[in-house]
C-alpha cells in the first residue's frame, strides 16, 4: 500500500494581522477569522472551487458549538465544499502539529495537497456556567412536569450565576504559564536585560520584514488592520526596561513587554506534493522534512512547563543526523523571551545535556543572528493555534528568498509539550 | 537538663514577648534522624576560579541525591555534568525566590589575598537566602600545603571569614572551613556528609583538616556508615556516653559499652537496648587495659572503633585542691586512655583501618575556673591526639578528638543557674548542645571513609565565645 515517501512542499501561507485582545477583532469569531485566513490563501493560490485532500486546523479557546470549526470554516470559503476537514488541538503547538499531520498524509501519498492552520480569539472567549448551575440546568431540561421544574429551580443559589471564565493556567498546578516560565527562567538565570534585548530585536526584525515587503504575500489585511497590532517598530531595550515585572513577583524579570500579549488572529499554510504544485504553476518555497513532539513532567518532575522543545529538538536532530549548528535560520516561538533564552541556555549547558538529554557533549550555542530573523511572537502577538501557521509560512518563504538552506522550528505548548520541525530548501 | 528559655521563647506568646522586648530567640536546631535526606534542601556550589575541588564536591553531592545549583560558569557546569549532578543554574542577578539549605564554596583557587574578594562575590548575594539551620562549608588548602607565602596567607585568611560568618549568619546555621590536602579529594565524602547534614547541628566555626588516606576510600551505606563495625565506648552508661553508644549503633555498629562496676545496671540497660555487650571495669585499674584487650579479642578478635569518653570532674580552685582530686581526674581523663591504647595497639586489637576518637573539652582549650585538673587532662587529650596521629597513620589508624562545649547533661544541670545560663547563651546558637550532637561528631570521625581525618580536634560548642 505504502509506496516511497514523497517530499512535502510548503507552497505558501496566509494569515490575517494579529490583533491585541479586545480590540480590532473583538467582535470576530474564531470561524470568521479562520475563514478569512483560508479564503486569503485560496485567493493567493487560485484554489477557488478546488477539492483539497483535507484542511486541518484548530483553536485552543473554542466554544462548544464550534465542534466542527474547521469544516464549518471551509464551507464558508471558496474551496470546493467537497473538501474534508477536521479539528486538532495541542495548545500552542496546534498550528505546527496540524502542518505535520497534513504533511504526513502527503508524504504517504494519501493526499496530494492540504491546508494546515489555526485560529484563536481571547476576545470572543467561551464563558461556561459553573458545574453546579450546569448540573441543575441539565436536571431542569430533563424534568417532566412544571412541578418538577419548580423544584429544580428552587435549588438555584446566587453563587451559581458566576460564570466559569477560561483562565491561562495549568490545571494541574494552578500556576499561570507566565509564573511557570518565571520559575524556569530563574532556574536558568535568565536576566531582564537578555529578555528585553531579545524582545527589541523581535520588534525590529518584524518591522523590517514589513518594510521590505516580506509580509506582502503572507498577510492579508482584515477588519482595518494591515500590520500586527502589537508591533512596536520603535521599541528599544531602554523603553522595555521601564516596564514593571508581571510574573515572578516584585523581583521578577518578565514584563508585559518581554511576554506575549493575549491576541486574536488566524493563519493557514498550503502544503502539497511537488508534482501537485508544479501542475498548478505554484512555487515550492521549501520542504517540510520532519517533525517531532515531546512532553515533560512539569508537575511531579523537576522540568519547566515550556522546556519540552529542548528535548524534542535533539531527539529530532539525532533521528535525521544533524547538529544544532546545521541550520541557516532558527524559528523559536517567543511565548516569552525567557522561554527562548532558557531553551538556548539548556542546549549550551553541560549539565542539562548530560543529565537530562544523556549526551556526552552539549548541543552548543547557535548563531544568534540567525534567530527569528523576521521577528516572532513577541512582536507579532500569539493567537495560540495561529502561531504554527505563521512560522511555517514565514520560515519557508525566507528559505525560498535565500535560494536554499535549512530552518529549525520550535514551539512550546501548555501541558509541558513541545512541537518542532525542520524545513529545507 | 531542659532549656526552658528556648522552649518558652519559641512558643506563640514567647515569640511575641521576645520580639517586643528584643530578647534573643534561639532557633530550635534541626537534628538528623534515620530516613532523613543528607541535605534537607537545595545546595549551592560555587568556586573561586582555578579551584581543584568542584568536581569532587559535585560527585559527593550527587551521591547524596541532593537537589543542587551551581554558579553559571563553564568550569562548574562541566564539573557538575561530569559528576552526574543535575544542578540548576544560580545567577545572582536573577535570584528569583531561590533559597538554599547549604552553600559550598571551593576557595582552593584563591592564591593571593586580592582574590579573597571571591568570598564576597559568592556569599554576599546568597547569605540572606539561606534557610534556617543551613550549612555553609568553605573548602581551602591548608597553609602548610600551599606553594607560596601569598597563597598561604590567603588560605589562612579563610579562617577569619568562616568564623565571622558563623557569628552573624544566625538562624541555627553553621559555618565551617575544611582544608583539603592536595591528593585528598577522594577523602572528602564523610566530612561533607557530616558538615552539610543536620548531624552537625551544634558544630560551627570549626576548621577541619582532611588529609590523604592510604588505600582506596571504602564505599559506605549513607544510612548505616558503620555497618558491621565493633565500637568500644567507655563511660557508656549515662549522658554523652549513652548517646554515643546509641548513635554508633544507629549507624550500624555493634556496641561494647564500658563503665565502672557501680553503674553496671545502667550500662546493661543502654547496651541491652542497642543489642550490644557490656564490660564493667575501672579503667584506672592496673589490669584494665589487659582486661579490655582480652574481652575484645575473645568476642570480636579486633575492634574497629574506640571512643574514649569516660571522664570526671572534681572541681576546686587550685589552692584548695587536694592531690587526690588532681590525680584522679588526670588518671581517668588522660593517663588511662594512653595505657589502654598502648595495650590495644600492642596486642593488635586496634588493627589497620581502625579509629580512635577521644573526648576533649572546651575547658581544655579555653580553661575554666576551678578546673585546673580537668583543663589539664582535656588539653592533654588534644595533645595526645595531635602527637599520636602521625605515628598511627603509619598503621592506617586514625585518632581524633571532639571537644564539647556546653552540652545539656546531668553534669551541666548541676551548675548554678547564672553560670549555666551564661554557658548556654554565649555561643552562636544561643543554646546548649545535646549529647547527640557530640555523638554525631564522633560517629563522623569513626566512619570507615573518614581515613583522611587524623589529628583533628573538632569542637562541638555551637561556636562558643570561650576559647575561640
Amino acid at each position: 500500500m505504502i509506496t516511497n515517501l514523497r517530499k512535502v512542499a510548503v507552497v505558501g501561507g496566509n494569515r490575517i494581522p494579529f490583533a491585541r485582545s479586545n480590540s480590532a477583532y473583538a467582535s470576530a469569531s474564531n470561524q470568521d477569522m479562520l475563514t478569512a485566513a483560508l479564503d486569503g490563501l485560496v485567493a493567493r493560490h487560485g484554489l477557488e472551487g478546488e477539492r483539497l485532500g483535507e484542511v486541518v486546523a484548530g483553536a485552543v479557546l473554542k466554544h462548544s458549538r464550534d465542534f466542527n470549526l474547521t469544516r464549518e470554516s471551509v464551507m464558508g470559503t471558496r474551496l470546493s465544499a467537497d473538501t474534508p476537514a477536521y479539528d486538532v488541538q495541542q495548545a500552542c503547538g496546534t498550528g505546527l502539529q496540524a502542518a505535520i499531520l497534513v504533511a504526513n498524509k502527503i508524504a504517504l501519498g494519501q493526499i496530494d495537497a492540504g491546508i494546515a492552520g489555526g485560529v484563536d480569539t481571547t476576545s470572543d472567549a467561551p464563558l461556561a456556567v459553573g458545574d453546579d448551575l450546569r448540573h441543575l440546568l441539565i436536571k431542569l431540561n430533563n424534568a417532566r412536569s412544571n412541578t418538577d421544574r419548580l423544584k429544580v429551580l428552587a435549588g438555584v443559589r446566587p453563587g451559581m450565576i458566576v460564570p466559569a471564565i477560561p483562565r491561562n493556567e495549568e490545571p494541574r498546578t494552578g500556576l499561570s504559564m507566565g509564573e511557570h516560565q518565571a520559575r524556569t527562567g530563574a532556574r536558568w538565570g535568565v536576566t531582564r536585560e537578555e529578555q528585553d534585548e531579545l524582545t527589541a530585536r523581535s520588534h525590529a526584525n518584524l518591522a523590517a520584514a514589513y518594510d521590505r515587503g516580506f509580509q506582502d504575500d503572507l498577510v492579508t489585511p482584515y477588519l482595518g488592520l494591515e500590520r500586527d497590532q502589537n508591533l512596536r517598530p520603535n521599541s528599544s531595550v531602554e523603553k522595555l526596561a521601564k516596564l514593571k515585572p508581571v510574573f515572578g513577583g516584585p523581583d521578577g524579570t518578565m514584563t508585559a513587554g518581554n511576554s506575549t500579549p493575549l491576541s486574536d488572529g488566524a493563519a493557514a499554510v498550503l502544503l502539497a506534493s511537488d508534482e501537485w504544485a508544479q501542475e498548478r504553476g505554484l512555487p515550492v518555497l521549501a520542504h517540510l522534512v520532519t517533525g517531532e513532539t515531546a512532553a515533560v513532567d512539569y508537575v511531579g518532575g523537576d522540568e519547566g512547563l515550556l522546556m519540552a522543545p529542548a528535548y524534542a529538538v535533539p531527539r529530532m536532530l539525532d533521528r535525521v543526523g544533524l547538529t544544532l549548528q546545521d541550520f541557516d535560520i532558527y524559528e523559536i516561538h517567543e511565548a516569552f523571551a525567557s522561554q527562548v533564552l532558557s531553551t538556548l541556555k539548556a542546549w549550551e549547558d553541560a549539565v542539562f545535556c548530560s543529565e537530562r538529554l544523556g549526551r556526552s557533549e552539549p548541543l552548543g550555542a547557535i548563531d544568534r543572528s540567525k534567530l527569528n530573523v523576521n521577528g516572532s511572537s513577541l512582536a507579532a502577538g500569539h493567537p495560540f493555534a495561529a502561531t504554527g501557521g505563521r512560522i511555517v509560512a514565514a520560515a519557508a518563504k525566507e528559505l525560498h528568498e535565500r535560494g536554499g538552506g535549512r530552518a529549525l522550528i520550535s514551539i512550546c505548548a501548555a501541558g509541558g509539550q513541545g512541537v518542532v520541525a525542520i524545513l529545507e530548501k | 537538663m531542659t532549656d526552658t528559655y528556648t522552649k518558652l521563647a519559641n512558643s506563640p506568646i514567647g515569640k511575641l514577648i521576645t520580639n517586643q522586648v528584643g530578647l534573643p530567640r534561639p532557633t530550635i536546631l534541626e537534628r538528623w534522624s534515620p530516613g532523613d535526606a543528607t541535605i534537607g534542601g537545595r545546595v549551592l556550589l560555587g568556586a573561586a576560579p582555578g579551584g581543584r575541588l568542584a568536581g569532587d564536591v559535585a560527585t559527593v553531592i550527587a551521591s547524596f541525591g541532593a537537589t543542587a545549583s551551581t554558579e553559571l560558569r563553564d568550569d562548574l557546569r562541566t564539573a557538575a555534568a561530569a559528576a552526574g549532578l543535575d544542578a540548576a543554574v544560580w545567577n545572582a542577578e536573577v535570584p528569583g525566590d531561590a533559597r538554599f539549605k547549604a552553600l559550598v564554596f571551593d576557595a582552593t583557587g584563591i592564591t593571593d589575598s586580592t582574590q579573597l574578594r571571591e568570598l564576597h562575590a559568592f556569599f554576599h548575594p546568597v547569605v540572606r537566602r539561606t534557610q534556617p539551620c543551613s550549612r555553609v562549608v568553605v573548602l581551602g588548602t591548608a597553609p602548610e600545603d600551599t606553594g607560596s607565602p601569598r597563597e598561604a596567607t590567603a588560605q589562612r585568611a579563610l579562617e577569619g571569614f568562616t568564623r565571622s560568618l558563623g557569628k552573624e549568619i544566625g538562624g541555627g546555621s553553621t559555618v565551617q572551613l575544611v582544608y583539603v590536602a592536595p591528593g585528598a579529594e577522594a577523602n572528602l565524602a564523610s566530612t561533607l556528609r557530616f558538615l552539610l547534614s543536620a548531624r552537625s547541628a551544634y558544630v560551627s566555626g570549626q576548621v577541619v583538616r582532611v588529609g590523604k588516606a592510604a588505600g582506596k576510600v571504602p564505599a559506605v551505606d549513607l544510612h548505616r556508615p558503620l555497618d558491621g563495625k565493633v565500637a568500644l565506648v567507655t563511660g557508656a552508661s549515662r549522658g554523652i556516653g549513652a548517646a554515643i553508644a546509641s548513635v554508633l549503633a544507629r549507624d550500624g555498629a555493634h556496641i561494647v559499652g564500658l563503665d565502672i562496676p557501680p553503674l553496671a545496671d545502667d550500662l546493661a540497660a543502654v547496651t541491652g537496648a542497642l543489642g550490644g555487650s557490656s564490660l564493667t571495669c575501672d579503667i584506672t585499674a592496673a589490669d584494665a587495659p589487659q582486661t579490655i584487650a582480652a574481652f575484645l579479642k575473645e568476642a570480636h578478635g579486633t575492634v574497629d572503633i574506640v571512643v574514649h569518653n569516660a571522664g570526671i570532674t572534681q572541681d576546686r580552685t587550685l589552692a584548695r585542691m587536694k592531690p587526690e582530686r588532681w590525680d584522679r581526674v588526670l588518671d581517668i581523663n588522660l593517663s588511662a586512655e594512653e595505657r589502654i591504647d598502648d595495650v590495644l595497639l600492642e596486642e593488635g586489637v586496634l588493627a589497620a583501618g581502625s579509629r580512635i576518637v577521644c573526648v576533649s573539652s572546651i575547658a581544655g582549650i579555653a580553661g575554666n575556673n576551678g578546673q585546673t585538673n580537668y583543663g589539664t587532662s582535656k588539653a592533654g587529650v588534644a595533645g595526645m591526639v595531635q602527637a599520636l596521629a602521625p605515628v598511627l597513620a603509619k598503621q592506617r589508624i586514625t585518632i581524633n578528638a571532639v571537644a564539647p562545649g556546653f552540652i545539656e547533661t546531668q553534669m551541666t544541670a548541676a551548675v548554678p543557674i547564672a553560670i549555666r545560663e551564661a554557658g548556654r547563651r554565649m555561643n552562636s546558637m544561643s543554646q546548649g548542645g545535646l549529647p547527640v550532637d557530640v555523638a554525631e561528631a564522633i560517629a563522623w570521625l569513626a566512619a570507615p571513609d573518614s581515613g583522611g581525618l587524623n589529628g583533628n580536634v573538632v569542637r562541638v560548642c555551637g561556636q562558643s565565645l570561650l576559647g575561640a
